[in-house]
């Protein structure tokens, strides 16, 4: 489909052309068509999050969260909720947003006007303890990455330079645990942690994570392409193991290690299982269980569980607009265990 | 000469040096990870309550297990939800990633698009999608109305899809017995399938750029109409990756929770116990008042004897008519 006909293309005609104008016509809009799919929840999470309580019972619902305004004393205008409308006798039943008495008004002097209620995300921030989940989700997650980054290099320069008896064995246990999904193993798991007393503390959500057996497997994968040449060389000459490691594998490794960092702290992020298992008080609880805690006790406020829902995922979506190559690689190399 | 500098020679490591590097991971893993998988497979012959072992009990668990129809509707509600997202998901994602092949101009927008609810949060996915879902204020019975349709329960609905659509075709024939999966999991499996949809998209991308371009010059050159060119190139070229995506998704069905537990209910695995999946079972029945883990534990194994299985069984069946 280059843009020069090639001369043995013997189909060209006005039809063919045609034809393909109209197919790539509805390539467009078939794709077009998933994007508004996949675009919407998110825009009506937004929408709803920046409503007031009134307005999210409206149904048909607005796209745009609209304010209502009516005519003040003053001459001026006041946000107002409106409670009912007589449209016989063209009037409305109004209260003013910041309190007061009911009053009735005529229907042509109550205006629509778009109002982002941003103060929704405030409500929300502090209904729950959020700032005590977000600060535990952040400290779990760098604890993880910077944990995972070191064990991982270690071991897989263990498994990819050392020769030393059952490393391939060894190797073959390690990854046919990265097989076994995690709902096999979680009711043993809470045991152990019961066991080291670690239930409700930051070592349950950090110590079990601290290894991670796929980024062993993805560094000692990437450690074996480097020459053996250089590794005899630079031994020879005398530099230590662990030199070798720190001053050329690692550095030679920068795309991996960017890797496994982005699909460790997205995992840890979003981790919900295993945090919702092993935490039962919000001093220790992150934010994906504290988020899901919000909803189940609000129930109603479709407003603040928006909003919240919104807060949550804010620091990873605005990540991923930055960083959108690498995140999508990251994850998709992330998900080839099997 | 030393022995240390004779082994360096012979690049054979010491095993003390070695074990150095592997202890920070290897203590972790066999913590963590070796000893909970060894155990979840004890564990299941024994009575185990709040984390207290209270005696062997041999296969009793295993025999109190496969007599719960709690359990095998668990199962049943799983393979309704495996077999509604995984041919959709991957029918739909090969769709749009064979259009996204055809050398479109802005390329990276629909892929960074199509992979945003695979970095958003589940919980955050499932708390919106429920509100979408809402039965007197969602946005979903608003279009449905909007195109003249009726509202639906949605998450809410216990009927089966087969039982409503006979019920509003007047198809008095249907056997009273063939409900299938309710609605409310249907909703469930629409989610699950909005938020991998981008995941597999991108891992069929990527198969389907692995494609020398030269076979697709030759079968041009015979004169090959498009479908040909699908079928007869694309297809059996792109089996690795359809086989993976097929499997990946699969295993990642079998084990859904977060969905359900977000998105259904009280009490979650609602309404009338028709979205309750095996996980949830096995989280009620380990972590509730009243569980038990030796109890969960059968049921975890018998979770991971199915994926493992049908794992097999894939690649069994899979690897004849791939093509490498």
């Amino acid at each position: 489909m280059s843009k020069g006909t090639p001369r043995h293309d013997i189909e060209i005609n006005a039809g063919y052309r045609a034809r393909r104008t109209l197919g790539r016509v509805g390539v467009y809009a078939a794709l077009w068509v998933g994007i508004i799919i996949m675009i919407v929840p998110f825009f009506w999470m937004l929408s709803t999050s920046l409503k007031s309580p009134i307005e999210i019972l409206q149904f048909p619902p607005t796209w745009i969260p609209t304010g209502h305004f009516a005519q003040a004393e003053d001459g001026g205008s006041i946000e107002v909720y409106v409670i009912s409308k007589d449209r016989t006798a063209g009037t409305a039943v109004v209260r003013p947003v910041d309190g007061g008495p009911e009053l009735t008004v005529l229907s042509s002097e109550v205006i629509d006007r778009a109002r982002l209620r941003f103060s929704n995300y405030v409500d929300a921030w502090n209904e729950a303890p959020f700032a005590r989940y977000y600060f535990n989700t952040i400290f779990v997650t760098l604890f993880v990455v910077a944990g995972v980054l070191v064990t991982s290099s270690l071991a897989a320069y263990a498994f990819a330079r050392m020769k030393f008896w059952g490393r391939d064995n060894i190797f073959v246990v390690f990854l046919s645990m990265m097989m076994v999904p995690q709902p096999v193993y979680i009711v043993p798991s809470y045991i152990v942690l019961v066991k080291l007393g670690w239930i409700d503390t930051y070592q349950a959500l950090i110590i079990p994570w601290l290894a991670h057996i796929f980024s062993i497997f993805l560094l000692r994968q990437h450690f074996k392409t480097i020459p053996n040449d250089l590794y005899d060389a630079a031994i020879i000459d005398g530099c230590s193991r662990f030199a070798f490691l720190w001053r050329i594998m690692l550095p030679l490794s920068k795309a991996v290690l960017v890797a496994v960092v982005i699909f460790t702290i997205v995992g840890t992020w979003n981790s919900f299982l295993w945090p919702l298992v092993m935490t039962n008080t919000p001093e220790v609880r992150p934010l994906q269980v504290g988020l899901a805690r919000f909803s189940q006790e609000q129930g109603t406020s479709h407003e603040l569980m928006m909003a919240a829902a919104a807060f949550s995922i804010a620091p990873l979506i605005v990540a991923y607009f930055f960083a959108q190559k690498q995140i999508i690689q990251s994850l998709a190399t992330s998900g080839m265990k099997s | 000469m030393t022995w240390l500098e004779r082994l360096k020679r012979k690049k054979i490591m010491d095993p003390v040096t070695a074990a150095l590097y592997l202890v920070p991971a290897g203590v972790i893993v066999v913590v963590f990870r070796l000893l909970p998988i060894g155990s979840a497979f004890l564990l299941s012959f024994f009575d185990v309550k709040m984390g207290r072992i209270r005696g062997f009990v041999g296969l009793a668990q295993y025999a109190r297990l496969f007599q719960d129809p709690t359990f095998w509707s668990s199962l049943g509600t799983t393979a309704y939800y495996v077999v509604g997202v995984v041919p959709l998901s991957l029918f739909l994602s090969l769709f749009a990633a064979v259009l996204l092949n055809q050398k479109i101009r802005t390329l990276g927008f629909y892929r960074t698009v199509y992979f945003l609810p695979v970095v958003t949060s589940l919980v955050a996915v499932s708390m919106v999608w429920k509100w979408i879902f809402h039965p007197r204020l969602g946005l979903l019975n608003y279009f449905l109305q909007f195109l003249g349709g009726g509202s639906l329960q949605w998450l809410e609905e216990p009927r089966g899809i087969f039982e409503m659509a006979a019920a509003g075709l007047n198809w008095s024939w249907w056997p009273d017995g063939f409900a299938g999966p309710s609605l409310a999991l249907i909703a469930v499996i629409v989610v699950a399938i909005w938020r991998g949809i981008g995941y597999n998209i991108v891992i069929f991308l990527a198969g389907l750029q692995n494609i020398p371009d030269q076979y697709y010059e030759a079968a041009r050159i015979d004169g090959a109409n498009p479908r040909q060119v699908f079928w007869k190139v694309t297809w059996p070229l792109l089996s690795p990756t359809t086989f993976y995506v097929l499997l990946s998704t699969t295993i990642v069905s079998f084990q859904v929770f977060t969905q359900i537990y977000l998105m259904t209910g009280p009490p979650v695995g609602g309404p009338m116990g028709t979205t309750k999946v095996i996980v949830y079972y096995l989280f009620e029945k380990g972590f509730d008042a009243g569980g038990n883990m030796g109890y969960a534990s059968a049921v975890a194994l018998i979770l991971f004897g199915i994926i493992l299985t049908l794992t097999l069984v894939q690649r069994r069946i899979v690897e004849r008519r791939v093509y490498y």
